[in-house]
């Protein structure tokens, strides 16, 4: 059955990149418009018109441009209304309508977490949504802020765009436009289209309450006596958060087990769409950089970057997924693949996905910041378990977060041309912009800050005894799990080891921590360092500048995530899947 | 320029309309064009001339009688409860697991009515939780190993059923996404009406 696979596989990549390039061209079309320009529909119009209206209101000057400073302020400003908003409203869920199921309110340490966790684009979920958020708090709080979180994201690279495509001046634009143009244009109409597409599948998008049902099989009502409350069907409006959550790289779930939940991901065509959805908008923008710096082919360098990447990350996940546990071998269980059996490790896995859409949706989800899942992560063989986990502590630049992976990878650009110039002897340029000193201290704090969360929050965790008390699964498994978990805090990932009891008040607030920081602490560098590029002038390509849109600097880019983003985590991805995988093999030896 | 006053006024605007006015909208359009599936795809059936539900098409449910076909085993407490979804989340390594999983296998192996024979493989789908504790589905391996058992229990042919477990086997949609699998409860409602 590995040709089917290797069929879907390669269907997956072909449509995603087939889509990903228009969609770029058009979003660099939203972000570069400016009031001078004509020709524009009757469709445009409208929407121009009720931006401007909304800027009106607002009191925007939309026409006035900020420095990198002002930028950063108004997005600190604007997220932390939103991180205070979230709090607020879990806490006072009670006192709010849209609440059917009378759900109480949200502990202290359990809505910091999830406030943070919203704002930042991770969508770590401490909490089991369907027992604990209500449809007022999943909607008002949870889904407007995967918009604007997701919105941040895409402001803050547009700008860092800027700053290669003007020169000698010192506005990189204005955050508030960049916010509302993401929001419209882009994530609002592609939610829509998405959402009403999941919904004609099953995708459950309802107001109604929670139904009771009576099960077919009568001797479970009569014989066992379990009370009737039990046959409940949990349900709400899903669709229209599920669109947005694999849109905007957010990953919260509607339902506890996030899209492996039949309501959430019916049919392995919603499951198709949410895995496009997950990466469309990371890979669209590459397009858009390249396109508003004036040469496509360099946004085409980083996405092919991105893709190879890609690849091999997903061979390494899906091989031992399809081999399956060695241990079942001796009880008799049927492993290979064929028509009829599904094989491989299916523990933590839906029938109607199978190995291979649950390892292309792990490695998917964790490439890009984006954090649902279909499968369950902690049930997967280590070596499959260990590349969800380098992929985040890669850095997510692998596609990555809407806009954040973007900027990460920049910044890793950077690095490159930095580490070659270093070894021609000449001063590194990237897009004409030279490189120096300052512009190296920024993202030398790009890329210290999430492996500093990872190993210090897993340090501590494993230190203490709150820490420890989470782990479900007992060695090196359980090292994984705290492992995981930091990982994807640190680099706003959102998906977990799921096994590790996390709604406890340590764990709240450390992750919480490691999450603000690894959104904020990166986003303003990479702002000044939007504002120092800009105000350089573009310097003209000569015969000693390197080219940064072929494939000598593309395999360059690799090595240096890989050494960089990888090297770091060698000795504790060895402390915990590594040396399970080797518990694994020899067990039965 | 001011920084807060946009600021507080722009997250107001936005919220309520990506918070608000998106859900509802998409709410209002699924339940026009799609309702049956919006609600949760609910199968209706009459008991006693009474509408009752029976369950979600989507979700699966426990089966424990001899005359129906099983679903996989399921993490959620108890089995199947579609109010908390739940994988089991345990490890490859961990010895519970692997205990638990052989136990699961020396149960379908022992009851005399399954009849599977020694050298007869378990589809590795029907001894391991799902993701989400609730999938509807079984592959067609883990159907096939129970037809012997329903059709003896129900006094049926063993062509009988194996027609209509061919019948309910689901390929891969338009052909190759997703793979071939069995909708249990759909099964289980097919045979009833037999």
């Amino acid at each position: 059955m590995i040709t089917s696979d290797l069929f879907q596989i390669i269907f997956y990549l072909l449509v995603l990149i087939g889509l990903a390039i228009p969609l770029g061209n058009y979003m660099a079309m939203v972000y570069g418009r400016s009031d001078t320009d004509h020709g524009q529909s009757s469709v445009s119009k409208f929407f121009i018109a009720f931006e401007k209206q909304l800027y009106k209101i607002c009191g925007v000057k939309d026409n006035e441009e900020m420095s990198w400073v002002v930028y950063a302020r108004a997005m600190l400003v604007f997220n932390a209304i939103g991180m205070l908003f979230t709090y607020a409203v879990q806490r006072l869920q009670p006192f709010f309508p849209g609440n059917p199921q009378n759900l109480p309110a949200v502990s202290a340490d359990s809505a910091f977490n999830s406030a943070v966790s919203f704002t930042s684009n991770t969508n770590w979920q401490g909490y089991g949504g369907e027992t604990t958020m209500s449809y007022l708090t999943q909607m008002l709080v949870f889904t407007a802020q995967n918009f604007l979180s997701a919105a941040t994201g895409m402001a803050v690279l547009i700008a860092l765009t800027r700053a290669f495509s003007r020169q000698q001046v010192d506005t990189i634009g204005n955050f508030f436009v960049d916010l509302t143009r993401s929001v419209i244009y882009i994530l609002l109409p592609l939610s829509i289209v998405l959402a009403l597409a999941l919904v004609s599948q099953g995708t459950v998008q309802t107001m109604g309450q929670y139904c009771q049902y009576t099960p077919l099989d009568a001797t479970l009502t009569s014989v066992t006596a379990e009370p009737i409350t039990v046959y409940n069907i949990a349900r709400g409006p899903a669709a229209s958060q599920v669109a947005i959550k694999q849109l905007g790289t957010n990953g919260g779930g509607f339902f506890n087990v996030n899209s492996s939940h039949p309501l959430e991901n019916p049919t392995p065509l919603t499951n198709f769409l949410e895995m496009l959805a997950i990466l469309l908008i990371p890979a669209a923008l590459c397009q858009t950089f390249g396109k508003m710096v004036g040469s496509a082919r360099n946004g085409m360098a980083l996405l092919a970057a991105m893709v190879i990447i890609f690849v091999g990350c997903l061979a390494v996940c899906y091989i031992p997924e399809h081999a399956g546990n060695p241990a079942f071998k001796a009880f008799g269980i049927e492993l290979n693949a064929d028509n009829k059996n599904c094989g491989g490790n299916m523990e933590g896995k839906e029938v109607r996905f199978g190995i291979v859409n649950s390892a292309l949706w792990a490695v998917a989800t964790t490439s890009a910041s984006n954090g649902s899942v279909n499968s369950m992560h902690d049930s997967f063989t280590p070596l499959a378990g260990l590349v969800p986990m380098l992929l985040m502590q890669l850095g997510e630049v692998i596609f990555g977060g809407v806009g954040s992976g973007l900027y990460g990878m920049i910044v890793f650009a950077v690095i490159t041309v930095f580490i070659a110039g270093l070894m021609v002897g000449r001063t590194p340029e990237y897009l004409g912009k030279k490189i120096e000193a300052f512009e190296m201290k920024m993202s030398s704090l790009v890329i210290l800050f999430p492996p500093m969360m990872v190993l210090l929050g897993t340090a501590l965790a494993v230190c203490c005894k709150e820490g420890a008390a989470g782990v479900c699964n007992p060695g090196a498994h359980g090292f994984s799990e705290i492992l995981y978990a930091f990982s994807s805090a640190g680099n706003n990932n959102g998906s977990a080891f799921a096994g590790l009891s996390a709604n406890t008040p340590f764990y709240n607030y450390c992750l919480g921590i490691a999450m603000f920081v690894g959104r904020y602490a990166l986003a303003v560098p990479v702002l000044a360092l939007a504002g120092s590029l800009v105000a350089k002038k573009k310097v003209p390509t000569g015969s000693g500048t390197m080219t940064t849109d072929n494939w000598l600097f593309v395999v360059l880019l690799i090595g240096v995530v890989l050494i960089f983003g990888g090297l770091t985590f060698v000795p504790a991805l060895a402390l915990g899947p590594i040396v399970e995988q080797l518990q694994m093999i020899f067990a039965g030896k | 320029m001011s920084i807060v006053r946009p600021a507080l006024t722009l997250f107001a605007l936005m919220t309520v309309s990506t918070g608000i006015v998106y859900p509802l909208f998409v709410t209002i359009c699924a339940q026009t064009f799609f309702k049956e599936q919006a609600e949760g795809s609910l199968i209706y059936r009459t008991v006693d001339n009474k509408n009752v539900i029976v369950g979600s098409r989507l979700l699966g449910q426990t089966f424990v009688d001899n005359k129906y076909f099983w679903s996989r085993p399921s993490a959620t407490s108890p089995a199947y409860n579609a109010a908390a979804s739940s994988g089991s989340n345990l490890g490859p390594t961990n010895q519970d697991y692997l205990n638990t999983v052989q136990k699961r296998c020396v149960d379908w192996r022992k009851q005399p009515t399954n009849a599977i024979a020694t050298e007869d493989k378990i589809p590795v789908d029907l001894v391991t939780a799902s993701g989400s504790g609730l999938d509807p589905h079984i592959s067609a391996a883990a159907a096939r190993l129970q037809i012997k058992r329903v059709a003896t229990t129900r006094g049926l042919t063993i062509e009988a059923i194996t027609t209509l477990v061919t019948e309910h086997t689901q390929g891969r949609q338009f052909g190759f996404l997703g793979e071939p699998r069995v909708n249990v409860l759909e099964l289980n409602l097919a045979l009833d009406k037999i």
